[in-house]
This record gives C-alpha cells, sequence and structure tokens, in this order.
C-alpha cells in the first residue's frame, strides 16, 4: 500500500520557464497537507499537473495506486481527485442550488445517467451542504451576483458535493474577510473529519496553514525546498529565506 | 409547508393562459380561417426551429448556424423513403415526379411515417459524426462509397447502404474514444460557429449535384391522397403536434440532470470538466436532441412545400437558417418560454411585412432585426427577467433568513 497521491518527480516547463522540477510529494489518506512557497514558485502548476490539466513533461503520478498522468481532467475527477482554483470559477448564470445539484457525482456515461433526473438525496445533500458554509439562504440566488469570497465559499460547497476522496485547494482563504477565516478553517477540518475527505491545501495565510496542515511542502523556484511538520517548517532557515528574498 | 407564494402562483397562471393561448389558436384557426392553415403550420414549424437551435445555442452557449443541416437531411430522406417504398427514385427524380405516385392513403401515411422515422435518425447520425470527429467524417464517407457500391453490385437498393455507412460510423464513434477528437464539438466559443457555418452551404452544394436526388432541379414529394384541403389542414396538425412535443421533451430534459449540464457548460467548460462532468457526451446528447427534432422538421417542411430545392427550401441558410437564430434571440435564448414567444412574434411580423409591405418586406425585417438587437439584447423574456427577478423565484428565502435570525 502506498499513498494515495503519489507524485514522483514530476517536471513541467513552459517554454523556457520551468515551473516544476523532480517534484516529489505524497498525501496519505485522511491527512491535511499544506503546499507553500512564494508567488510564481510552481504551485499552481503542480495541482494542474496532478488534475491532468496538462502534460507533464516528466515523472509518474499515481492516485490510490492506479497511473494518472496520462488521464484528461474529467476521468481524473470523476475517480475522486477534484481541485477548486485560485481564480475562483462557479456557474455564474445558474443559482447557488443549480450550481450544487451538477456537482453532484456523475452515475456512469450512459445516456440514461446523463438525461437523468435529480433525486429527493441530491436535492437534500444540496441543501445541508448550503447551509454548512452559511449560502443556504441564498440558494435561490444567481451564483454570478453572490460575492467573491461567497463565490469562494460556494465553490468549496461544490466540490463537497461531488463528495471527492482527494480535495486539492487552491488557496480557499485569498479573499476571504479575516473575521471569517476561523470559521473557514473550522469547515475545513470538519470536511477532513466528518466527510472524510483527504486535503491538501495551498495557502499563503502562514497562520491558517500551520494551525491546519499535519504536513507541510515548501516550494520554491519550482523545486521542493522543504517537507516536514509545521514546527520544523517554521524554523526551516531555507523556507524563512525563499519568503523573504521573494519579497 | 407555507401557502405557494404570489410569485409562484403568478408563474402558474401565465403558463396555463400560455397553453390556452396556444392551444385556441391551434384549434380555432383551422376552422375560422381554413386559408391560414399553411401559415399556422409554419408557425409551429419556426417553434420547433427556435427550440432546438437554443437547446445548443442557447442552453449550452455554443451559437451553431449547421443546424439547417438536419433540416435538409431530414427532408431528402423523408422523401427518398416516402418515393423508395414504391418506385427507382433515380428514375422517379430524372422525370422530375412526372410519373406521380398514386398511392392509397394507408400507404402514403405509412412512407410518411416511415420516412420521418429515418429522418430523424440521419439527422441525428450527422449530428453524432460532425460533432464527434470530423476525421470519422472522412471515414463514413468511405465506408458510405464502398456500401453503396456493394449494394448496387448486389442490386439492393443504395439507400441500404448509406445507413449501413452512417450506422457504422456512428458505431465506431461511440467505440473508438481516439476518433472523437477532432470533431466540430471540440471546437470552443467562435470558433464552433464559424466551424458550423459551411455545414449548410456544402450540404446544399452537394445536394444541387446529385442526380439521385433530383440534383438542382429538385426533388418533388409524393401528393397527399385525400380530398382537396385536407392536405393543409393535415400537415398543420402534424406541425402543431411536433411542437408540442419538442417543447414537452425539452421541458423535462431541461429540468434534470441535461439541462444543469449544458448550462455548466455554457458558464464555463473548464470548470465543468474539472467537476468530471463528461462535456463531449453532453455537447453530443444536446445536438442530436436537436437534430431529432429538426430531422422530422425537414419531413414535413418537404411535403408541405411540395417541392424541395437543394438550396432554398432544404438547405436555406439564409432564411431558415438565419431565423432560428433570430427568433431565439427575438424570445430570449437559454429559456424554454423565449424561442417559443421569439419564433410567434417573428412569424407574425414577417407574415404582416410580406402583406402590406410588398418589395419592402426585407428592408423592414433587416430593421427590426436591428431593433431587437439593440433594445433587446436579452430577448423579450431575458428583459422580463432582469426588470422582475423575484418573479423568476430568484431572491432570498426570508423564511430561512427569519429563522436563522430568531
Ligand atoms: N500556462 C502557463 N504558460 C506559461 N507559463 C506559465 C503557465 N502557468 C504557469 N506559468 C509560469 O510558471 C511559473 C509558476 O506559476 P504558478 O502559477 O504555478 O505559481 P504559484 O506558485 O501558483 O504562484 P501564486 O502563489 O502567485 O499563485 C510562473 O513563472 C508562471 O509564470
Ligand atoms: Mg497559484
Amino acid at each position: 500500500m502506498s499513498a494515495l497521491l503519489d507524485v514522483r518527480a514530476v517536471g513541467k516547463a513552459f517554454g523556457g520557464v520551468v515551473a516544476n522540477r523532480g517534484i516529489s510529494v505524497q498525501v496519505e489518506e485522511g491527512e491535511i497537507v499544506g503546499l507553500i512557497g512564494p508567488n510564481g514558485s510552481g504551485k499552481t502548476t503542480l495541482f494542474n499537473s496532478i488534475v491532468g490539466h496538462h502534460p507533464i513533461d516528466e515523472g509518474e503520478i499515481y492516485f490510490d495506486n492506479g497511473r494518472i498522468d496520462k488521464l484528461g481532467v474529467p476521468e481524473i475527477a470523476r475517480l475522486g481527485l477534484l481541485r477548486t482554483f485560485q481564480q475562483t470559477r462557479i456557474y455564474g448564470g445558474m443559482t447557488c442550488v443549480q450550481n450544487m445539484l451538477i456537482s453532484a457525482p456523475q452515475q456512469g456515461l450512459g445516456v440514461a445517467a446523463m438525461l437523468a433526473p435529480h433525486t429527493r438525496a441530491e436535492e437534500e445533500r444540496a441543501g445541508e451542504l448550503l447551509d454548512f458554509v452559511g449560502l443556504y439562504e441564498k440558494r435561490h440566488l444567481i451564483a454570478g451576483d453572490l460575492s467573491f469570497g461567497q463565490q469562494k465559499l460556494l465553490e468549496f460547497s461544490m466540490a463537497l458535493m461531488n463528495g471527492p476522496r482527494l480535495l486539492l485547494l487552491d488557496e480557499p482563504t485569498a479573499g476571504i474577510n479575516p473575521t471569517l477565516i476561523n470559521g473557514l478553517m473550522d469547515r475545513l477540518q470538519r470536511a477532513n473529519a466528518e466527510f472524510g475527505i483527504t486535503l491538501l491545501v495551498i495557502e499563503h495565510n502562514m497562520r491558517v496553514i500551520m494551525n491546519l496542515a499535519q504536513r507541510i511542502y515548501c516550494l520554491a523556484h519550482g523545486e521542493l525546498l522543504a517537507e516536514g511538520a509545521p514546527s520544523e517548517i517554521r524554523e526551516d532557515r531555507r523556507v524563512i529565506d525563499a519568503y523573504l528574498g521573494a519579497t | 409547508m407555507s401557502a405557494p407564494s404570489t410569485a409562484a402562483m403568478n408563474g402558474h397562471w401565465g403558463r396555463w393562459a400560455g397553453y390556452g393561448a396556444i392551444l385556441a389558436a391551434a384549434l380555432i384557426v383551422p376552422l375560422v380561417f381554413p386559408a391560414f392553415q399553411t401559415q399556422m403550420a409554419f408557425l409551429w414549424l419556426m417553434i420547433v426551429f427556435a427550440l432546438t437551435w437554443d437547446v445548443m445555442g442557447g442552453q449550452m452557449g455554443y451559437n451553431s448556424f449547421g443546424n439547417i443541416l438536419f433540416l435538409g437531411v431530414g427532408m431528402y430522406v423523408c422523401a427518398v423513403v416516402q418515393v423508395g417504398l414504391h418506385v427507382d427514385v433515380a428514375a422517379y427524380n430524372a422525370s422530375m415526379g412526372a410519373s406521380a405516385l398514386d398511392l392509397t392513403m394507408g400507404q402514403y401515411l405509412t412512407g410518411l411515417g416511415l420516412g420521418l422515422a429515418a429522418g430523424a435518425v440521419a439527422a441525428v447520425a450527422c449530428a453524432v459524426v460532425l460533432g464527434a470527429g470530423v476525421l470519422l467524417l472522412l471515414i463514413a464517407v468511405i465506408v458510405i462509397a464502398v456500401a453503396v457500391g456493394l449494394c448496387n453490385w448486389l442490386g439492393l437498393p443504395p439507400v441500404l447502404g448509406v445507413a449501413a455507412g452512417l450506422g457504422a460510423a456512428v458505431f465506431m464513434a461511440l467505440r473508438v474514444p481516439a476518433l472523437r477528437a477532432h470533431g466540430l464539438l471540440s471546437l470552443r466559443g467562435h470558433y464552433f460557429a464559424i466551424g458550423t457555418l459551411g455545414l449548410g452551404i456544402a450540404a446544399g452544394e452537394v445536394a444541387s449535384g446529385w442526380q439521385f436526388i433530383g440534383a438542382g432541379s429538385g426533388m418533388v414529394t409524393p401528393l397527399y391522397p385525400g380530398e382537396l384541403g385536407g392536405r393543409e389542414q393535415f400537415f398543420n396538425a402534424a406541425a402543431f403536434v411536433l411542437a408540442v412535443a419538442t417543447f414537452f421533451a425539452l421541458r423535462r430534459l431541461y429540468a434534470g440532470r441535461f439541462g444543469l449540464a449544458v448550462n455548466a457548460i455554457r458558464d464555463d467548460e473548464q470548470k465543468a470538466e474539472a467537476m468530471g462532468l463528461p462535456t463531449t457526451r453532453y455537447k453530443t446528447v444536446a445536438w442530436s436532441v436537436a437534430a431529432v427534432f429538426m430531422g422530422i422538421a425537414g419531413g414535413l417542411v418537404g411535403n408541405i412545400v411540395g417541392f424541395i430545392d437543394p438550396r432554398d427550401v432544404a438547405f436555406a441558410g439564409a432564411t431558415y437558417g438565419v431565423w432560428m437564430v433570430l427568433m431565439a434571440i427575438l424570445g430570449g435564448k437559454g429559456t424554454i418560454w423565449g424561442p417559443v414567444l421569439g419564433a410567434a412574434v417573428f412569424h407574425i411580423t414577417q407574415e404582416l411585412f410580406w402583406t402590406y409591405l410588398l418589395g419592402w418586406q426585407r428592408v423592414a425585417l433587416g430593421l427590426l432585426i436591428v431593433l431587437i438587437v439593440v433594445f433587446f439584447p436579452q430577448g423579450l423574456l431575458g428583459w422580463v427577467r432582469a426588470r422582475w427577478p423575484e418573479r423568476f423565484g430568484h431572491r432570498v428565502d426570508s423564511r430561512a433568513a427569519e429563522e436563522a435570525e430568531g
């Protein structure tokens, strides 16, 4: 048995820019793992590689012991590996409830499953999860009219609706009102503990990631700089230099 | 449970008023104004055009200028089946239908039924093949050519070869993923619109060069065997049934996962992929849904007009092809009632222009289009929705808000 997510020596370049070089990351089932690094250090690129958004140049990626680095985005998502976007993405022309219902996992690829009506269970689950993130009263509003922070919460609850095994979150607290950040952290922890969703979280807010994650990977200039428990990362000389050096 | 809100009640009344008005029009006009039957039939068909265009163009955000292809394919296939059941199609067309078929009512209805079904199937096959893979199209053309050749050699009707070839192509589209990579549906945004633009034109050219279906001089559809005036009544009723069936089938589909999936593709296709939706499959199904009803509509149009001209009736991109887009936009794309409303307003206005502004009707139509785009960019229903969003249920749930506070 190896890790739920096993990224082995992955490299990715855009023309001359090497965004990722020889990166290896393991995430065990049930963990909350952090991914930090200065702007442009290649964090989002790594997410994109994992979910099949672009082909990788070298290395291998395994999810639940199956190789996924040749699969397309929807196939990987249907295996239970989901991501949220740094630039929050929701379906802006649809209501919150509709956003939730269409995020329910696809039950097969047959025409019958594609044309099926929504089940009562899905409708109830959508209500529960909107309540979970505090958007229940706004459920019939057009999602594109919500504030940025609310859209971020909606995107998170859409991911929960899909019931993934592993969820990659790209800066979940960016743009969220500081007074609401504790509430969001609490929800992330509950998603992990109560819904059993493993989390890999990109985060710039050090207080959040140090409290949330059990282990943290730090990238700099596209390479893995350090890995360890929050207490170790906090003290790591190279991490401190990278962050100070980058600003 | 609380009592239904006033907005919901209004919605119900509005809907039943709409159904009532349509049913009344469908029943009364044929009785009171028998001379308007053909115009009425075209009103129902226009509604079908607008509704089916909106599946892709409105609900999914993929502006298609190629749906006219399905109309023409349905029209020719239906006519060929109607004729081919009784006489040799090539000979019939070579004599310009002079060897007019003398059919009994039973024969006629059987032929029409089979023709409409075959037209629908052929249109769907076109949608799947074009949408899924142009590479596949090439293979399909080769397979069809070989199959037709075989049929000729074995002395079987060539239609069988075309059917077998299309079937094989659809089978491959579903089975071989690599073939699906280069279809029109892999084009996004404006590229898809441009990619579909040539379809109708190309099909029109092919049809006007193909002797079997009458080439440039067109094809005459079989005569309706009933009494004088019965033809108009029959096809008016058939078009009405088709429009109603289209409306309720689409309403049913939009209410379930299909509707939300195509809306999701419209709003953010990459997000939909990231959430695991099989987007290519949804797009193919959406185009096929449009094709089914357009294919049947084509069969009816051919028989109503009585003569299939390849460029002006079957693959009439400059008229039907453009109108279906305009009607959906006028009424409000992305809604179910919008295309119905748009088709009705457009068709009636156009008929009035023809009657009262003869010679200037095209100019008036052009001006109308400009006015629509400038003053109602979201269409009539879109404009209403933007003004009164609460009427459409987009409001904060006050009961829940009170509970949360209290
Ligand atoms: N599609 C792309 N095309 C070209 N270059 C890209 C592309 N995506 C990322 N890059 C480059 O790769 C490098 C890493 O970018 P990435 O978005 O992964 O950084 P990041 O760690 O997520 O930064 P941030 O914290 O600002 O979000 C940057 O130099 C960026 O310009
Ligand atoms: Mg980033």
